[in-house]
């Protein structure tokens, strides 16, 4: 043990015995995140007492964010990071979009104050991003029915809510698509909110399990929270069609279930802002009480900034005055007020038709890209692989990320053996992929696919 | 069907009636929100908004702790202005790793630990980036209540009161002990000697490193001496919140100093540091967590489980904040224009103080007014009532915290001599 054996002069030696108790440690099984201890060696360290935190384990490595780690690590000049969602160019180089660069100049010039925002945030960017959302003169907006708190981007907003729900919904389920974000359930964990799942991805077809997932939440209980993604869906690039999202809203509203959007892409799928927010505008028009978390880490590239939102649509202006007033009290305790530089780079965006302008043809050119990206990977595959596959899945699905159907031991073939990164549920990021490396990847796939089961 | 039939009693027993059946008009439907109570107003920031709210020409606001210049207006440091230039234009906002940006928390650990501190030279502290001091007491309240589940935090009496409501929703349960002495306005030294002697062996302890808030109230360097030796033999772990380091003193080295007597004496602490007031950085949410560890193996696990814990709360810390404080405190030309700034913060508080007392004095208050030069930091514990402070806010227009807290930081040459009048006002028939 690396004790720092330091001699400091009258100090008292402790041996870790003494300690033990102060632990809690207990019987094994209690805590997970607690190791068994054994005491059988008494150690002596010059501190005034052993840690109190000895048992603490070290953490797994963050299945998403751990994946960029260990491509930074990775020597190989071949090497491909297609893990973490964040935006490439064609030279697969980070891309600030133009208009955050202007605005920030604005906000330069007109040297903006640094004071606190109020707890909900700043006033133009939740008025923004309700209208973005919703469409300006949606009657939800105009009769005041959302309550919208500025959030720490799409995390922070999905724990807003996840917290409210296990306040005022107390044993109410969250049903969330299986897969998912790989952080969704240590969101609603660390809330306490339990969840089950509802069938999403068929991986016979490399598509949706609609009947499964219709059923599943039909079986729900009722009242229970569902889990949708908005568009682009992550990490499988699989959305239900039109048709589809009304069957699923007929269902929700059958079971009385709570719709909860979470909304990272809005722009990023289709390239239309209006086009991605489609599904979350159809709920709207029901006339439904719904939740949608919003980020604007990749359609505005605002990743590090922690820029997002998350707005409750209720049935009348009151109870949206009152869920707003308790999710300002949810946050006080988390963080006291949000960041506000991401916050004023999308109000000015939004604000000025220019800057709105510009922000739509820089989104349909990313869009654009990973469009163009998915053609090339899969004419790739077609030519290069001759057993028959079907991959036009790979064109069918929609936004930053692809579903490949590999298998956790054919992923790692991925790394191991191609160098090229991604998460082990088979997710890769078009958003790093150039068309450059299309070639070599569908290399790498094939390999995996068909050499490794 | 069981969780069914609860939501169902639960909504019914709420007055909520699930809608069924066919959903063709649902103006109708009544809301799963009925409920919902109106949270009441948070006693801090809700002063700011009643004060923004209030169109008299006098007002007066002395509530929320951010500094304002001698025209009441808010204040950018020139060394964030500058900072601010050289980062216009940067090409990186990719997520910062969830710990936050590994530079800015260096030079922070620096700041607090020292310069050329054995601690950060052994790699013995484990440090994430935070979303300012609030954020870093919460991340500390949630791997308390994790990994010591079972165990209490000590808070003082009084103290900032988003205190409470940080440990309360981390549910680590809370018991207080004594700190502020009504009738002297100082600290009530014995008394808090015998809470710290009478808490079980090992508990733990919320400590304020300098500028108490509210009271303004620090313990002497001798008074945290005796503290620290009362920590060591009863073996409780320390938790420092600093959120005013340099602001207090206008020597952060200073400030600095209760934490340096605890790392001397052999604690092993954890330490909140924001740089909200003496960066000006307020809205950026630019701090950091730091727990002092046994040794680097067990640092680097409990960065991890600190990471783990803010990874479903907003996943990585915003980057501009901490992109500024980097800026700042690496360049030698810019630290040495913060600390000449920092130092400028503090003197002017220290003049209105010396100014408001004399002011109250010379309008022949019958009470005592010592404390208000005392007292330390951004805020005086006035002593006022909270019926007095309602005087205060319905006649005079000036907003304050009920609890009579004044935030010297809103005082300027301009108004005080309102605010003067307005207390003795208020208070001279006590």
């Amino acid at each position: 043990m690396a004790s720092s054996m330091l001699s400091l002069g009258s100090t008292s030696l402790l041996p870790r015995e003494i300690n033990k108790d102060k632990l809690k440690l207990g019987t094994s099984g209690s805590n997970p995140f607690l190791k068994a201890k054994s005491f059988s060696r008494v150690t002596m360290t010059v501190a005034v007492k052993p840690s109190r935190f000895e048992g603490i384990t070290m953490a797994p490595p963050d299945p998403i964010l751990g994946v960029s780690e260990a491509f930074k690590a990775d020597t190989n000049e071949m090497k491909l990071n297609l893990g973490v969602g964040a935006y490439r160019t064609e030279e697969l180089q980070p891309y600030v979009l133009n208009v955050v660069k202007k605005a920030e100049n604005l906000m330069l010039e007109r040297g903006d104050n640094k004071e606190y925002l109020p707890i909900e945030g700043l006033a133009a960017f939740n008025k923004a991003t309700a209208e973005l959302l919703f469409g300006a003169g949606h009657p939800v907006i105009k009769e005041q029915r959302v309550a919208t708190i500025q959030g720490l981007s799409g995390t922070g907003s999905l724990r807003l809510a996840a917290a409210l729900i296990e306040r005022y919904f107390p044993g109410a389920k969250v049903v969330i698509s299986s897969p998912t974000w790989g952080n969704h359930k240590n969101i609603f964990n660390d809330a306490k909110v339990p969840w089950s799942e509802y069938r999403y991805y068929d991986p016979k077809t490399i598509g949706l399990d609609f009947e499964g997932m219709i059923a599943d939440i039909k079986e729900a209980p009722e009242g229970s929270f569902i889990l949708l993604h908005g568009c682009a869906h992550n990490p499988t690039g699989i959305d239900p069609t039109p048709e589809q999202w009304v069957k699923i809203a007929d269902v929700i509203q059958e079971k009385n279930h709570i719709p909860f959007f979470d909304v990272a892409y809005q722009g990023f799928a289709s390239g239309s802002l209006d086009e991605d927010a489609a599904s979350v505008r159809l709920f709207a028009e029901r006339g439904m009480e719904f939740f949608v978390a919003q980020s604007y880490s990749k359609n505005l590239g605002l990743y590090a900034e922690r820029i997002g939102a998350i707005n409750v649509v209720c049935s009348s202006a009151d109870a949206a005055t009152r869920v707003k007033s308790q999710l300002k009290r949810i946050a006080r305790p988390m963080y006291s007020n949000p960041p506000v530089h991401g916050a004023r780079i999308v109000a000015n965006v939004v604000g000025d038709a220019t800057m709105f302008s510009e922000w739509k043809a820089e989104m349909e050119m990313m869009a654009g890209r990973i469009k163009t990206v998915r053609q090339e990977l899969y004419d790739s595959l077609v030519s290069k692989d001759k057993s028959g596959k079907d991959w036009s899945f790979i064109l069918k699905q929609i936004g930053m990320f692809s579903f490949t159907g590999l298998n956790k031991t054919q992923s790692d073939n991925m790394t191991n053996k191609w160098h090229v990164y991604m998460t082990k549920d088979g997710r890769i990021s078009l958003a790093g992929l150039s068309l450059a490396k299309c070639e070599y990847l569908a290399d790498a796939i094939i390999d995996s696919y068909h050499n490794v089961s | 069907m069981a969780l069914a039939m609860m939501i169902r009693n639960a909504a019914s027993k709420r007055g909520m009636t699930p809608i069924s059946g066919d959903f063709g008009g649902l103006r109708s439907m009544s809301s799963w929100w009925k409920s919902v109570e109106p949270a009441p107003k948070d006693p801090i920031l809700g002063v700011t908004e009643a004060f923004l709210a209030d169109p008299s020409p006098e007002k007066v606001n002395v509530g929320v702790g951010a500094y304002r210049d001698d025209n009441g207006k808010p204040v950018v440091l020139e060394c964030v202005r500058e900072a601010e230039k050289r980062l216009a234009g940067s090409t990186f906002m990719e997520y910062l790793p969830m710990g936050g940006s590994a530079k800015m928390v260096d030079l922070t650990l620096k700041l607090a630990y020292g310069d050329n501190s054995e601690f950060i030279k052994d790699k013995r502290i484990a440090a994430v980036q935070t979303l300012s001091g609030t954020g870093a007491c919460r991340l500390f309240a949630d791997f308390q209540k994790r990994f010591s589940p079972g165990s209490q935090i000590y808070i003082p009496v009084p103290t900032w009161s988003n205190h409470h409501n940080i440990w309360k929703d981390a549910q680590v349960p809370q018991k207080t002990y004594h700190y502020y002495h009504p009738e002297t306005k100082g600290l009530d030294f014995s008394a808090l000697m015998d809470d710290v002697k009478n808490a079980p062996e090992g508990s733990f302890f919320l400590l304020h490193a300098c500028a108490h808030n509210p009271t303004g109230v620090d313990p002497t360097e001798e008074q945290w001496r005796e503290i620290s030796q009362l920590f060591k033999a009863k073996k409780h772990f320390a938790f420092f919140d600093m959120a005013y380091q340099g602001f207090a003193s206008g020597d952060p080295a200073r400030d600095a100093k209760s934490i340096r007597i605890f790392l001397e004496d052999g604690h092993h602490i954890g330490i909140s540091q924001s740089y909200a007031k003496n960066m000006g950085l307020y809205g950026q949410r630019v701090g950091c967590l730091s727990v002092l560890c046994e040794d680097p193996k067990q640092a680097v696990a409990v960065k991890s489980q600190l990471q783990q814990l803010a990874r479903p709360m907003y996943s990585n810390p915003p980057l501009h904040g901490a992109q500024l404080v980097s800026t700042i405190l690496e360049d030698p030309e810019l630290k040495s224009l913060w600390l000449k700034e920092v130092k400028v913060m503090a003197d002017r508080i220290i003049g209105m103080r010396t100014t408001l007392r004399e002011s109250l004095e010379k309008l022949g208050s019958p009470l005592s007014w010592e404390h208000v030069t005392k007292q330390i930091g951004m805020f005086c514990y006035s002593g006022l009532t909270p019926e007095q402070v309602d005087r205060l806010t319905s006649e005079y227009h000036i907003y304050m915290t009920r609890n009579g807290r004044i935030s010297m930081a809103g005082v300027t040459t301009g108004n005080v001599g309102y605010l003067a009048n307005a207390i003795h006002e208020v208070t001279k028939s006590s």
